[in-house]
């Protein structure tokens, strides 16, 4: 079990990009904390989701 | 007559205190992007009699841009690093500004925003505000980022907020009200978003030098903290 913007979800073993993908996110519009660091964008393609991360992506809107 | 350096630091002490204002005159922040959010977080932060701004923009002002931004129809045309260099020197003359008229992108950011402390993200592109803070949050060990999303439309004041999203990472806004058809960017609420942003940039400022929001070292008794 890991928790992803506050809820639980069976996504352990996943690649990050691949998670982002099948959740509907666009990469580019995206920031992800994991554990309390920024996962640059170079390492999505590398970083295995693992039981009890807790993620938070924040989904950028336009406007400033 | 301008006033002396020293008359505007004793006009400023008699406000803020003069632990604070030792502080702040010591501290310079980054401001990337001067549209309505970053002209005015400047303005706030000059207020407040900051020590140093680094304004980076590439744009020129434009008549789209004065329903909310902090320019006047004598600087149409001019390049917004020039413009609101020339504002903030208009009331806090004895501040440093750098100004960098640019786009950042990810190849730039980095040498442009290098040895900076404090860091707002205050772009209007989705794309851009996820650049920005890749690049400053993976490259920049040493920087604070305070960012924005979300503060198109009228109304629902309270839905902006200051979120903590890393120990270094601050995201104001209310993270939803994008920019479409029949919403666009208004000034109270831009204003309101761009206020989180300068007044989170002061905490991170003077808690690094220990002055918590609590007790009297910045001058606040109980019955003026609402």
């Amino acid at each position: 079990m890991l928790r992803i913007n506050g809820e639980e979800h069976e996504a352990a073993g996943m690649l990050l990009s691949d998670y982002l993908q099948e959740a509907g996110y666009s990469a580019q519009r995206i920031a992800v904390e994991r554990n309390e660091a920024i996962v640059p964008k170079a390492e999505y393609g590398s970083v295995r989701l693992e039981d009890g991360d807790v993620i938070e992506i924040v989904s950028f809107v336009g406007g400033g | 007559m301008l006033p002396t350096r020293e008359e505007m630091k004793s006009a400023l002490e008699l406000r803020h205190t003069k632990a604070v204002q030792d502080r702040l005159a010591e501290a310079s922040v980054a401001v990337c992007g001067l549209g309505g959010l970053g002209s005015h977080i400047a303005v706030a932060l000059a207020r407040c009699g900051i020590g140093g701004l680094h304004l980076l923009d590439f744009d020129v002002v434009e008549l789209s841009n004065l329903n909310r931004q902090q320019y006047g129809l004598a600087q149409l045309g001019r390049p917004k690093t020039e413009a609101l260099k020339e504002e903030l020197l208009s009331f806090w003359p004895y501040m440093e500004i750098r100004t960098d008229r640019v786009r950042l992108t990810e190849d730039n950011a980095v040498e442009l925003l290098a040895g900076e402390r404090y860091i707002c993200e205050a772009f209007d592109t989705p794309e851009a505000k996820a650049m920005l803070t890749d690049c400053v949050l993976t490259r920049l060990p040493d920087a604070y980022l305070v960012g924005a999303s979300g503060m198109a439309g009228f109304g629902n004041s309270n839905a902006i907020v200051t979120r903590r999203i890393t120990e270094r990472y601050y995201l104001c806004g209310d993270g939803v009200s994008g920019l479409q058809e029949g919403r666009g960017l208004m000034a109270p609420r831009v204003m309101l978003c761009a206020a989180h942003q300068a007044n989170q940039v002061l905490e991170l400022i003077l808690k690094g030098a220990g002055i918590g929001l609590e007790g009297t070292e910045v001058g606040l008794t109980g019955q003026e903290r609402v």
